[in-house]
């Protein structure tokens, strides 16, 4: 199964009179690692918001290859196979790091809403949430409640969570925001490891891991994309140079 | 290290640990037959009828804490039409239990309970339909708006709920699936107690199923459940709904002891009750409310043969609770683990012994204060009198006044420093039980 691509059609998003998203057309390709960057208020996590269905969009069209997105629930959008992240850690802080991985399972092997099954009998499933455990480096900690881990495991467990449940399109918010360098460099080599063969979309401010990981860069400000293209060219570009690095400079 | 992880791994890692305790079930089936025996008249050859009835009581009480908890605890939502479910389920089961004793219904005795069950769950899916379309606060909203309503509903449709006098029944129907009558209390009594132990198991394996772990899920977090591909309010909707079953079990066990339903077991106040339990007993633990519901029931029933004020004890209680130990009585022992496998219980019992002391002097300060005060106007009228160890005391003269107010008083202070004092061993000590535990 050949992972899916995601296009953006014109896509406005207002509050209320203001509008944060300003026509936004963006195509991620199938099986690429797309950054998005911008500086701050560029409107990047609004539209990681739109995309999966945590706000609805004002107007233009969102497609998962060819199922439309715009309109549908975050639960539904989903099971279609888009999963994403959060910059705020967004966890079940009072269950296990094990029962948190578990559940970011259960939908997708089936589970759905059954009162039915015994979890501890579920050999698959354990067998399946350990070995992810082990690829985030979180075995150990398993029986911890997800709020009393460290901050970079928190952010380990934030990941693990999103590529849980097998989707093909994954959207990592500010993944390494607050790490440091030891542990941003572990971070990337988890994001290239476990997003092997699926199409990733994120939103980065360190740029050293937008041009070590990412094959396309589109650079947003204010709402309106100005830029697109690989690393090499959007390093170059004179716009972006401007907009974005000068706005860094400030 | 080891060992510690172990302990931890426990309850939370069900999924490795294939081993399942059945002791505690065992002890509680054990403990619920064998008891009402302890209180036997063996002179006139019978059961002590208030035991048995106060049994009886805490078993429906317990199957009810543990649904309402279902909700409360394990997915964050305070329900207060709780009593609506166990009251209409109540209702159903004494018509059921008329037209049972009629011929018309061919269902026997043992199984009435999963007949109110089912109504229960009936009621809980109507009602949770609407409830659940909002979470926390709006949720609460919507569920004491379904209470007020069934409370008046209650008193307006006289077909079903039977007015103000409510539906008297007749439990002696006549079929059984053991040849048995129900006449004596005591065979009710064992009706719930195997009711009870089918309801809690349920409700424990309740917790361990992909719903039940989601509710817990969507308490926590519901908008990441969403982002897990789970719709939140389904989730809600499900386990309410299951709540509801239990409920209605209770209720059914309700309409069955004392033959009759009355408006009060649908209203609030039952609810709130429900609430007490919980919260006093832990809702943070499965087996809380458990405690919760023989705590309150003996309250209710040994506390308010004794005074007037009973309610007064109670209500000071769940605020001492909620602002002290939020997480219950439960919550209160579970704190001592740490500290217990550190082997360092032992040096708790003399700071406890010096903070309890004067604890145990505001106790009864409080208590002499509010009988006083209570003896002074209700008890008075009731012409009842003060007496303690069988002795009179006058209210009218300034020693007890002076006595409970200097108990009260004098504690408190003593209390407060005492307090401050336990706080540091304790921090002190779990503080060398976190370091132990990592060695």
């Amino acid at each position: 199964m050949s992972p899916p691509s995601l296009t953006l059609t014109d896509v406005t998003k207002s509050f209320g009179p203001t509008e944060i998203i300003r026509g936004v057309n963006l195509n991620v390709a199938a099986g690429e690692r797309h950054a998005l960057i911008g500086p701050n208020g560029a409107g990047k996590t609004t539209l990681f918001n739109l995309i999966s269905g945590r706000f609805s969009i004002t107007s233009g069209e969102i497609r998962l290859d060819d199922a439309r997105l715009d309109g549908l629930p975050p639960h539904r959008i989903n099971r279609l196979g888009l999963s994403r992240s959060f910059q705020i850690t967004s966890i079940f802080h009072r269950l296990s790091v094990f029962e948190n991985i578990r559940c970011s399972l259960l939908w997708s092997r089936g589970y759905h809403y059954s009162f039915w099954h015994a979890l501890g009998r579920q050999r698959a499933l354990n067998e399946e949430t350990e070995r992810l455990l082990e690829e985030l480096n979180l075995s150990e900690r398993g029986d911890v409640q997800a709020g009393l881990l460290s901050y970079a495991e928190q952010r380990a467990l934030e990941i693990g969570m999103t590529i849980a449940g097998g989707a093909s399109m994954i959207l990592l918010d500010e993944p390494t925001a607050g790490m440091s360098h030891s542990e941003t460099e572990y971070a990337v080599a988890l994001i290239r490891r476990v997003t092997q063969g699926k199409t990733l979309v994120m939103v980065e401010h360190d740029m050293r891991v937008v041009f070590d990981l990412a094959d396309t860069i589109t650079v947003l400000v204010y709402g309106r994309i100005i830029a697109s293209g690989p690393p090499a060219e959007i390093r170059a570009n004179r716009a972006v140079q401007e907009a974005y690095l000068g706005a860094l400079a400030e | 290290m080891s060992d510690a992880v172990e302990v931890r791994a426990a309850p939370a890692r069900i999924a490795t640990a294939r081993t399942v305790h059945y002791w505690p079930w065992l002890a509680a089936l054990l403990i619920s037959v064998v008891l009402p025996w302890l209180f036997y008249d063996w002179q006139h050859a019978r059961h002590a009828g208030f035991v048995v009835s106060v049994l009886s009581q805490t078993g429906m009480m317990i199957i009810f804490a543990l649904s309402f908890n279902m909700l409360m605890g394990q997915a964050g939502l305070l329900s207060f039409c709780h009593s609506v479910l166990f009251g209409l389920a109540g209702y159903s089961t004494a018509h059921f239990l008329n037209a049972a004793g009629n011929g018309d219904l061919p269902v026997p005795m043992e199984l009435m309970p999963l007949l109110a069950g089912l109504t229960g769950l009936g009621f809980g899916a109507v009602f949770g339909y609407v409830a659940t379309k909002q979470r926390s606060t709006a949720f609460a909203m919507i569920t004491l708006g379904i209470v007020q309503l069934v409370t008046t509903a209650a008193t307006m449709f006289h077909h079903f709920f039977g007015g103000e006098g409510g539906v008297s029944t007749d439990r002696m129907i006549g079929r059984s699936l053991f040849g048995l009558n129900y006449a004596h209390s005591i065979e009710v009594y064992y009706l719930i107690v195997a009711w009870m132990l089918i309801a809690a198991i349920g409700m424990y394996y309740h917790t361990s199923t992909p719903l039940g772990r989601m509710a817990n899920a969507c308490r926590d977090n519901h908008e990441r459940a969403q982002f897990v591909g789970y719709d939140p309010r389904m989730v809600r909707f499900v386990q309410f709904a299951l709540s509801g079953f239990y409920a209605g079990i209770a209720g059914g066990l309700f309409a069955i002891t004392y033959e009759i339903v009355t408006f009060d077991a649908v209203a609030a106040p039952l609810a709130a009750n429900a609430l007490l339990m919980a919260y006093i007993g832990g809702a943070t633990t499965f087996f809380g409310p458990v405690l919760g519901a023989i705590l309150i029931t003996l309250m209710q029933s040994g506390v308010s043969l004794m005074s007037n004020s009973w309610l007064v004890y109670v209500g000071v209680l769940f605020i001492a609770m909620v602002t002290f130990a939020p997480a219950g009585l439960t919550g209160i022992v579970l704190e001592h683990a740490p500290i217990a496998r550190a082997g360092l219980l032992r040096r708790l019992t003399r700071p406890y012994a010096r903070v309890l002391t004067p604890g145990a002097v505001v106790l009864i300060g409080f208590i002499g204060i509010v009988e006083l005060l209570s003896f002074l106007t209700i008890g008075m009228a009731q012409g009842k009198r003060f007496a303690l160890f069988g002795r009179t005391i006058d209210i009218y003269s300034a020693t007890p006044w002076l006595f409970s107010l200097v108990c009260l008083f004098g504690g408190g202070f003593w209390l407060s420093r005492e307090s401050r004092r336990f706080k540091r061993v304790w921090d002190s000590l779990t503080e060398i039980a976190r370091h132990g535990g990592t060695r």
